[in-house]
């Protein structure tokens, strides 16, 4: 029995009887543990799902209705509350916290028979791109595991890649879902926003930021799609799904389409193997038929600093919560006040997140406000207005997922500056509330490189449409791992 | 709590009951309305900040420019904002050893903050202010502001010449009151010495009933306004606002003219009945054209004395069937007016009917005649001097009735005992 399959391939299995859950489950946990010493995807492994995956058996056995994913293993980026389960974002600071409720994601996979086979590793409450601020270690790409996974999703996007699971949710507030995934040669997605809900994905930028599948075929992502989005009464931003099938309809193709190719994301700085790339793929689509123009977002320049300021500006207020009084780690209040007690329990914070907190203080305040953040809310205004103004005329927009090949842990660390300059192919869609896509599109170095796809606000079925497309037209290798 | 991943839940009946305040308050109100995040660490919010909102990017707030007419100020309303109240702190232990506690169940609960403009001259005209805006809150059942905390008031007070002073932490109406006066005592005194007066938040300390100034670090806080991208904007659409005007309660001034005009029930009387909902209310369930007058004086000289707390009313088993019962009977004269003191006094304590009360206690009205004609009698053969005294003195007649009512318990019919004394004098 092979592990590196997809979603899809396993219901098959499971259903024509051809793989029994509890070998698949246990399996699954060999490769677990054969494995991530090394990668470290997992902050915690869930090995009690093994009598879950007995039950699963029996009740096919015995004939009776099981979930759509019959016991299908599905890691989760530690950042989204699971009942019961340590919930740490990969911070000291919420070190002992226990998710008392489950997010609506992960209640809409428990109905689906889903089996959680752990919370996967991922940069400090989201905020980088290599993992490497994760409190608890940083995972490795399993491609060479002297190099980062991407991230902030990196544990997601690598237990899906070294086949410790067989599909991941991560959050992507920035490309923190495609960028891992471009990283590790796996598909990421993230939704037009408010097509997911949010409830119990703890706050890193919450007007921005979306849940979003990693996987290893498109296919897989339309099909978690159908189960997680649609509208919820416990996220007031999320919108209708519109009871539609993604799955339907996959194989429509580009024929006809028209694709933009974003002028500013292939330019400067970018590695020549991952423009070559890029050129491929855009060749592949007009071979499939599309009609591929070179276009230009003027805005994109500026996107990467209005991100920054808009993201630490919301983190300053989504992390004040963590004041150690009602959840956190133990750290006795006696002997403080309240001002010094919740000075002294912050200090767990890692630096990425201090450095964002020390920004997100500054960037809104008085006097401050309208140099920085108001700006930034204008940059991100126009970027929408110039990206809608595309879609009139597009249907899709390309762009490699990252203009850089994956780096070695520790390349970068020191220079948040040029880490930052990771991200500018990435936050457009999130700024926008645009759907993307990245897929694994080709190798260098024996390291994959992603490619990008957008769509416009809901129109995220045709986007898999299209990534299905091209997705058809490669084989990557194996990871060697 | 401020959980991890867990996302605020917009309370539309909060929005329908914050736009209704808005329009009574005669407030302009936007077409759509928006929140914000106000960033400050403090124990008793959860989250660390509050979701409330403001006007300083539009106005997006549920309602502003309003006023309302107190007594004969016409006091602004510079803004009602919608937001949600942060938790309770408890302050226990001795000053050695201090320990807060922090009750979070009333923490995320709507609140609606009513903000004015700077139209009082002195507490007095405040305290007035505020019993009309508790009345109209009640009226129009938003709120219960009898309700310990349902209501509570910050004041902003400052002389000619001087800065503005906010006091924070008043418990009631009338501490608010005392506040307010030794805030401009104290602000006079500085400035006759020529001592500037700071700009600050003082406290007031409800033991030692003065205002303390609260620590200056309060005054530094920059609270990082944004959107609140949780809450998407909310339209408050045309026929909302239609239907709210609809369901809108009738005003206390309209419900007082009625009153005077359509029943001539005395305006100090239709002052006191339309202001408070709880008798007012009362009054529109029990009365009709007849009994209205009666009944409006039932509910201001008797039973306002009978149900005079929010925990009375609540025990009390009284309802407007009993009113109507007791209006009715007086008017046709079942019952005279003074025996029906006894009988709200008894249908208030036990819930019982009108007619139970009265076969119980004998109360009925003695208004049969020969009945009557045997006790007047009665009363004549045991007071025969004042009998005689009474046929040069008219005086001592009353004296005679009293007598008779004694004998009845109050339960003759006054008119026609001094109808038969009368008759036995001449």
């Amino acid at each position: 029995m092979k592990l590196n399959i997809s979603a899809l391939e396993y219901i098959q299995g499971v259903q024509n009887g051809s793989i029994s859950v509890e070998d698949f489950i246990a399996r699954t946990l060999e490769r677990i543990k054969d494995v991530d010493d090394k990668i470290h995807a997992f902050l915690h492994v869930n090995t009690n799902i093994l009598g879950e995956a007995k039950n699963i058996d029996k009740k096919i056995k015995a004939g009776e209705k099981v979930g759509a994913c019959a016991g299908m293993p599905i890691s989760i980026k530690d950042n989204i509350c699971l009942k019961d389960t340590k919930t740490t974002c990969a911070s000291k600071i919420l070190h002992d916290f226990v998710a008392p409720y489950d997010a609506t994601v992960i209640s809409k996979l428990k109905k689906e028979d889903v089996l959680f086979v752990g919370k996967a590793n991922l940069d400090e409450f989201a905020m980088g791109l290599t993992t490497e601020f994760s409190a608890y270690g940083p995972s490795k790409n399993p491609w060479n595991l002297e190099y980062v996974p991407g991230g902030s999703s990196g544990g997601s996007a690598a237990s899906v890649s070294s086949f410790e699971c067989i599909a991941s949710l991560g959050s992507d507030t920035g490309g923190s879902v495609r960028n891992p995934a471009s990283f590790c040669g796996v598909v990421g997605y993230k939704p037009t926003y408010g097509l997911i809900s949010r409830f119990g994905l703890i706050s890193y930028a919450n007007s921005i930021e979306q849940i979003g599948p990693i996987t290893r075929t498109v296919k897989d992502t339309a099909f978690m799609l159908n189960i997680i989005s649609g509208q919820d009464p416990n996220d007031n931003t999320t919108v209708t799904n519109s009871e539609q099938d993604f799955l339907a309809e996959i194989d429509a193709g580009v024929e006809g389409k028209k694709i933009g190719i974003i002028k500013e994301m292939i330019g400067e700085g970018i590695d020549s193997s991952v423009l070559s790339a890029t050129k491929d793929a855009i060749s592949k689509l007009e071979g499939l038929g599309a009609i591929c123009e070179e276009i230009s977002l003027d805005m994109v320049k500026y996107s990467v600093a209005a991100y920054y300021t808009i993201t630490a500006t919301e983190a300053g207020s989504n992390l004040a919560r963590y004041d150690n009084l009602r959840y956190g780690y133990e750290f006795p209040v006696e002997g403080y006040e309240f001002n010094s007690y919740i000075a002294k329990a912050r200090t767990k914070f890692g630096p990425e997140v201090t450095r964002r907190m020390i920004l997100g203080g500054f960037v809104p305040a008085s006097g401050h406000a309208g140099k920085y953040f108001l700006k930034a809310l204008k940059i991100k205004q126009k970027l929408t207005e110039e990206i809608n103004q595309k879609f009139k005329e597009y249907d899709y927009l390309i762009a490699p997922t990252v203009p850089i090949l994956p780096f070695k842990i520790g390349e970068k660390i020191d220079d948040p500056v040029s880490l930052f300059l990771v991200d500018i192919n990435t936050v457009t869609a999130n700024l926008t509330g645009k759907p993307a896509i990245s897929i694994p599109f080709a190798m260098s170095k024996g390291l994959p490189i992603g490619i990008q796809l957008l769509a416009d606000t809901m129109q995220d079925k045709p986007l898999l449409q299209a990534a299905h497309a091209l997705e058809s037209t490669v084989r990557l290798p194996e990871v060697p791992i | 709590m401020g959980l991890p991943g867990s996302l605020p839940r917009l309370n539309q009946k909060a929005v329908e009951k914050a736009t209704l305040i808005a329009m009574a308050l005669n407030c302009e109100i936007p077409e759509k309305i928006a929140f914000f995040r106000k960033n400050y660490f403090y124990p008793d919010l959860p989250k660390n900040f509050q979701i409330t909102q403001l006007n300083i990017y539009g106005k997006t707030s549920i309602g502003s420019l309003g006023y309302i007419v107190a007594g004969d100020k016409k006091i602004q309303i510079t803004r009602v904002q919608l937001e949600e109240d942060p938790g309770r702190l408890i302050y226990e232990g001795n000053s050695k050893n201090q320990i807060t506690l922090v009750d979070y169940n009333r923490a995320g609960t709507p609140l609606v903050e009513i903000v004015t403009e700077p139209d009082f001259e002195n507490a007095k005209q405040v305290r007035i202010f505020l019993n009309i805006l508790s009345d109209l809150l009640e009226n129009l059942d938003v709120s219960e502001p009898g309700l310990e905390g349902a209501m509570r008031a910050d004041a902003n007070v400052s002389i000619e010449g001087g800065n503005k002073v906010e006091i924070k932490n008043i418990g009631s109406f009338h501490d608010l009151e005392k506040a307010i006066d030794f805030e401009l005592i104290r602000q006079e005194s500085l400035h006759s010495r020529d001592i500037p007066i700071v700009q600050e938040t003082r406290h007031w300390d409800d033991k030692r009933k003065i205002t303390i100034s609260a620590r200056s670090k309060e005054e530094e806080l920059d609270y990082r306004y944004f959107l609140e991208g949780d809450i998407p904007w909310i339209k408050i659409e045309k026929e909302t606002k239609d239907r709210l005007t609809k369901e809108m309660p009738e005003s206390i001034s309209s419900k007082k003219e009625r009153y005077v005009n359509k029943y001539s029930i005395p305006a100090q009387v239709a002052d006191v009945l339309s202001s408070d909902k709880f008798y007012s209310d009362l009054f529109e369930q029990s009365h009709d054209s007849r009994n209205a007058k009666e009944i409006a004086n039932i509910i201001t000289t008797d039973l306002m004395g009978l149900i005079d707390t929010r925990e009375k009313r609540e025990k009390s088993k009284f309802t407007s069937d009993h009113l109507k019962e007791l209006a009715d009977s007086i008017q046709s004269k079942k019952i005279t007016r003074n025996a029906a003191k006894n009988a709200l006094y008894e249908m208030v304590k036990t819930g019982k009917a009108l007619s139970e009360i009265i076969s119980e206690q004998n109360l009925g009205n003695i208004s049969d005649e020969t009945e009557l004609e045997k006790i007047v009698n009665d009363v004549i053969l045991q007071e025969r001097q004042a009998f005689e005294q009474s046929k040069t003195n008219p005086q001592t007649i009353n004296y005679l009735v009293g007598k008779v009512m004694q004998k009845t318990k109050g339960n003759a019919d006054p008119k026609l005992t001094l109808d038969l004394l009368n008759k036995k004098i001449k």
